[in-house]
């Protein structure tokens, strides 16, 4: 099989999974609005932490990956491992949005404000800039070897510095009080809501395979172009 | 280890003469502080906000954004008539030109540090100067920290396109510890309140100077084109 072909193969397998758990996502749209009972403190709003909370574990689960590909990368010295961690990225970014605009819509009646300078909050919104400067970055470098190597750098340093802002966002605020004392934590949840939070966390993390698996294959076959290309320029 | 540390001296020493021959970025740095502390002192509403309660972050704000004006320097330089090669084809490993240069930025950045903070006095009017061995240790953790990750950093971007644009939005989300707890600690010994206070970030600010000087010293050899 040519690298062509297989990248054609690997994008039809995401591109399947994707579609397929676009429609699961919908699944979990009705399930979450029609058939899981209303919360009784907080009443509809609270139906948006179905699709916020698994938002942020596939846009965190994307940045970690991101992260250990740069190591393995940096070890096996394997083109494929950029690839695959910058479509890792560029995915968690996705995610990164969905979680930080979903976010401040249940804030504001729930917490009655938008924003607040929460651990979670504040060290999510800090790993998502960083994640664009390394997009922004690789958008910077035309050499595919040293944009491999400069990434791979940024997503190890970017991976240590996670920890740090959250020990930084922590001595903050149990230095200075938050007046709003609510946690972002759920107390162990009724069966049936727990049962629609899992399943839309099922559906969220094959999203994310579908979404990075279909961008590998895209990045492949860009590869595949720019080589061809260079080729053409030689003869 | 000796002929290494030799090696970064040896680099160290010639930044420096280069940057005291021109003390371009130097003026241009030291210009931009004092540009920031007087725009900074004016941010704010007089009748509502007092001076003091400005002062830390102005003084962090200042420090890091002047620093970042010089931090891509040291790269910079290399990068006409490919300078950089010639360094690298010393027999010397990749970690003492890293030495080298990060010895060379703290040189600069404390430059313009101790010019800005007697400036900073002036213009704020804080008792700074019984809390100032305190605080010149946090200058010096803070400052290393961001040196250290700054230098790194420097070294990737100039080879790429918008060099001086990339510097800031890479660097900034690696400032959010260091400086948020320099600003902290620095706000509490300006209200006369002990050192121990602000034992909690200290320790953090140790903690991210081990980490990211060890990562960095490993993860410069990946930066260099060879």
């Amino acid at each position: 099989m040519t690298t062509r072909e297989r990248a054609h193969a690997i994008a039809r397998r995401g591109t399947v999974l994707s579609g397929v758990m676009l429609v699961a996502l919908i699944l979990v749209y009705v399930r979450a609005l029609m058939f899981t009972p209303i919360e009784r403190f907080q009443g509809p709003a609270q139906k948006i932490f179905y699709v916020h909370a698994p938002a942020a574990w596939s846009a965190l689960l994307a940045f970690a990956i991101t992260g250990i590909l740069s190591i393995l990368y940096l070890w096996l010295r394997d083109h494929r491992m950029d690839l695959a961690a910058s479509a890792s990225a560029e995915v968690g970014v996705a995610f990164s949005v969905v979680m930080l605009t979903t976010g401040p819509i249940w804030g504001k009646p729930i917490w009655g404000t938008w924003w607040t300078w929460d651990a979670r909050l504040t060290s999510t919104l800090f790993i998502f800039l960083l994640f664009v400067g390394y997009l922004v970055m690789r958008g910077a470098v035309a050499d595919p070897d040293t944009r491999a190597r400069y990434s791979a750098v940024l997503g190890i340093m970017g991976l240590v510095l996670v920890p740090f802002i959250h020990a930084t966002v922590f001595l903050f605020r149990t230095l200075h009080p938050d007046p709003i004392l609510m946690k972002p934590d759920k107390p162990s949840l009724p069966g049936d809501m727990l049962v629609t939070l899992l399943f839309s966390f099922g559906v969220f993390t094959l999203l994310y395979v579908g979404f990075v698996t279909q961008r590998y294959a895209l990045a492949l076959l860009e590869d595949l172009r720019d080589e061809e290309a260079a080729n053409r320029a030689v003869s | 280890m000796r002929e290494a540390l030799k090696a970064a001296g040896a680099i160290a020493l010639k930044d420096l003469a280069v940057e005291w021959r021109t003390k371009t970025a130097l003026v241009s740095s030291l210009a931009f502080a004092v540009l920031v502390l007087a725009i900074l002192f004016f941010a704010r509403d007089p009748t509502a906000i007092g001076v003091v309660d400005v002062a830390p972050g102005a003084l962090w704000v200042t420090f890091t954004f002047a620093a970042m004006i010089g931090l891509n320097r040291a790269f910079l330089m290399e990068r006409e008539n490919r300078a950089l090669d010639g360094i690298l084809l010393a027999p010397v490993p990749s970690s003492a030109v890293f030495l080298g240069k990060v010895a060379a930025n703290l040189v600069f950045v404390t430059t313009v540090e101790a010019v800005s903070l007697p400036l900073f006095v002036l213009f704020y009017d804080v008792p700074l100067w019984p809390r100032l061995p305190a605080l010149a240790l946090v200058i010096a953790m803070a400052t290393f920290a961001f040196v250290v990750v700054g230098t790194l950093l420097s070294s990737m971007v100039v080879q790429t396109r918008f060099a001086e644009l990339m510097l800031p939005l890479l660097l900034l989300p690696f400032l959010v510890p260091p400086v948020v707890g320099a600003v902290q600690i620095t706000a509490r010994l300006l209200a006369g309140r002990p050192l121990s206070e602000g034992e909690g970030w200290l320790r953090l600010l140790l903690a991210f100077d081990i980490v990211y000087f060890g990562l960095a010293t490993l993860l410069f050899d990946d930066t260099i084109d060879k």
